[in-house]
């Protein structure tokens, strides 16, 4: 899981981005703030990947599957 | 909605904000603000410095009503979009300080880098150059986001926390109706020169509501492209300058060169040092002078102490003589610009963390 809780931009998606290069087809994404959370959904659509999210609270669970 | 929708929908909103911004930075001019100074965070912040006494440069005293109103329409929209949420603790001290030191950058150059796009628009060519050192300075920053660089996490704060910040700009309204005694407001000089009260008031406002739907921000259109050939946020920052380039070509105020602009020196290494600071020091910090008025207004308490870091800033540089005139730049700020490059890098250094081996 990717914790980007109170991180300001774009460090989240500079983490999400460096977590890709592993190369797994799933991630998961914690965020506290809309704005992440939008440009890392942005971001994963772009990269080819699916997003799917849960928002509790302030909290946003971002799931990314990369499509096939 | 599905994700072609979506992703039409942000260009969209990020374009009319584009638009909106560049109209107002054009009307605002033809009603009483300096030329090619519709916005200007940068200088609007001065201007406010010197209004409450903190520096005595007597042509740069206003309280301007377009900060006032960029914060609280950002306000205004976060709370009806329950988007309000007090936050903070994220190295404050460093906020302000880079701040400080990006106050000196702008006030080395004339302008902030919404005041810089407008410049272009404008025809003032020594944006330009200036625009050269704002991508350096961007790419710098970049390198050390790329290396891990982060000022840490911020946490939730209490609504007072949050909510000081448009307070204070209702505080700041009330003085500059009252207009008391204690206030200073310029009677020549750029100063002198604003748009009415009401006009600029509903031109900040609007654009601060909408940078804050947006995420308007002229550091993170540049950055996000070369990071991840995101193009929302640069579009935003074309759609503005395009708005204004045609809207000066329109009432004639399109006046290409690099002598006679309007509150611009023509020290092209300077004009280029200077925003190299600027581009550096904002995207240390996240986000340029524009989006830390919209975050302070959304209850981010760091973006708050970073728009202080401005404004102490700015009244140290007309203070000590730092700030450039239209005529030159000082000796004084040359040596601030470097010494702000210096101290920046250290704190990048130290605040990038170790790959791991």
């Amino acid at each position: 899981m990717i914790d980007t809780c109170g991180l300001s931009c774009p460090e989240p998606v500079i983490m999400v981005k460096k977590a890709m290069e592993s190369g797994e087809d799933s991630y998961t994404v914690v965020t506290d703030n809309r704005t992440s959370f939008e440009n890392i959904s942005r971001f994963a659509n772009h990269q080819g990947f699916s997003v799917s999210s849960e928002n509790k609270g302030d909290t946003y669970t971002i799931y990314l599957e990369r499509k096939k | 909605m599905n994700e072609l929708q979506s992703s039409k929908k942000e260009y969209l909103i990020i374009a009319v904000c584009g638009i909106l911004a560049g109209l107002f930075g054009a009307i605002l001019v033809k009603y009483g603000n300096p030329k090619n100074m519709g916005f200007c965070i940068a200088c609007f912040i001065r201007d406010t410095a010197g209004a409450l006494g903190l520096h005595t440069a007597a042509k740069v005293q206003y309280i301007r009503p377009e900060i006032i109103g960029l914060v609280l329409g950002a306000f205004g929209t976060a709370l009806f979009r329950k988007e309000f949420k007090p936050r903070g603790g994220s190295s404050p001290i460093t906020r302000f300080v880079i701040a400080f030191f990006v106050m000196v950058g702008c006030l080395m150059f004339l302008g902030c880098p919404l005041r810089m796009t407008l410049r272009i628009a404008g025809g003032d060519l020594n944006a330009i150059v200036g625009l050269a050192g704002f991508i350096v300075g961007i790419l710098i920053g970049i390198i050390f986001l790329k290396k891990g660089f982060s000022l840490k996490r911020a946490y939730s704060q209490t609504a007072v926390e949050g909510g000081t910040m448009p307070v204070v700009q209702i505080a700041l309204f009330i003085l500059l109706i009252a207009a008391p005694a204690f206030i200073y407001f310029s009677a020549e000089g750029p100063g002198a020169s604003h748009a009415p009260v009401l006009l600029s008031l509903i031109a900040g406002l609007t654009v601060g509501g909408m940078a804050q739907l947006s995420r308007l921000c002229m550091v993170g259109g540049i950055r996000d492209f070369v990071l991840f050939r995101e193009k929302r946020l640069l579009i935003g920052f074309l759609v503005l300058l395009a708005t204004a380039f045609i809207i000066n070509l329109c009432l004639g105020n399109f006046n290409p060169g690099f002598t006679g602009q309007p509150i611009a020196h023509n020290d092209g290494l300077w004009n280029f040092m200077g925003m190299l600071l600027v581009g550096y020091g904002c995207v240390l910090l996240g986000g340029c002078p524009l989006r830390q008025l919209v975050l302070s207004g959304e209850g981010n308490s760091d973006s708050a102490i970073t728009v202080l870091g401005l404004l102490v800033g700015a009244a140290f540089c007309h203070n000590f003589g730092l700030a450039s005139s239209a005529d030159s730049v000082t000796s004084a700020g040359k040596i601030g610009v470097i010494i702000g490059l210096c101290v920046i890098t250290i704190i990048a250094i130290i605040n990038t963390k170790k790959s791991k081996a």
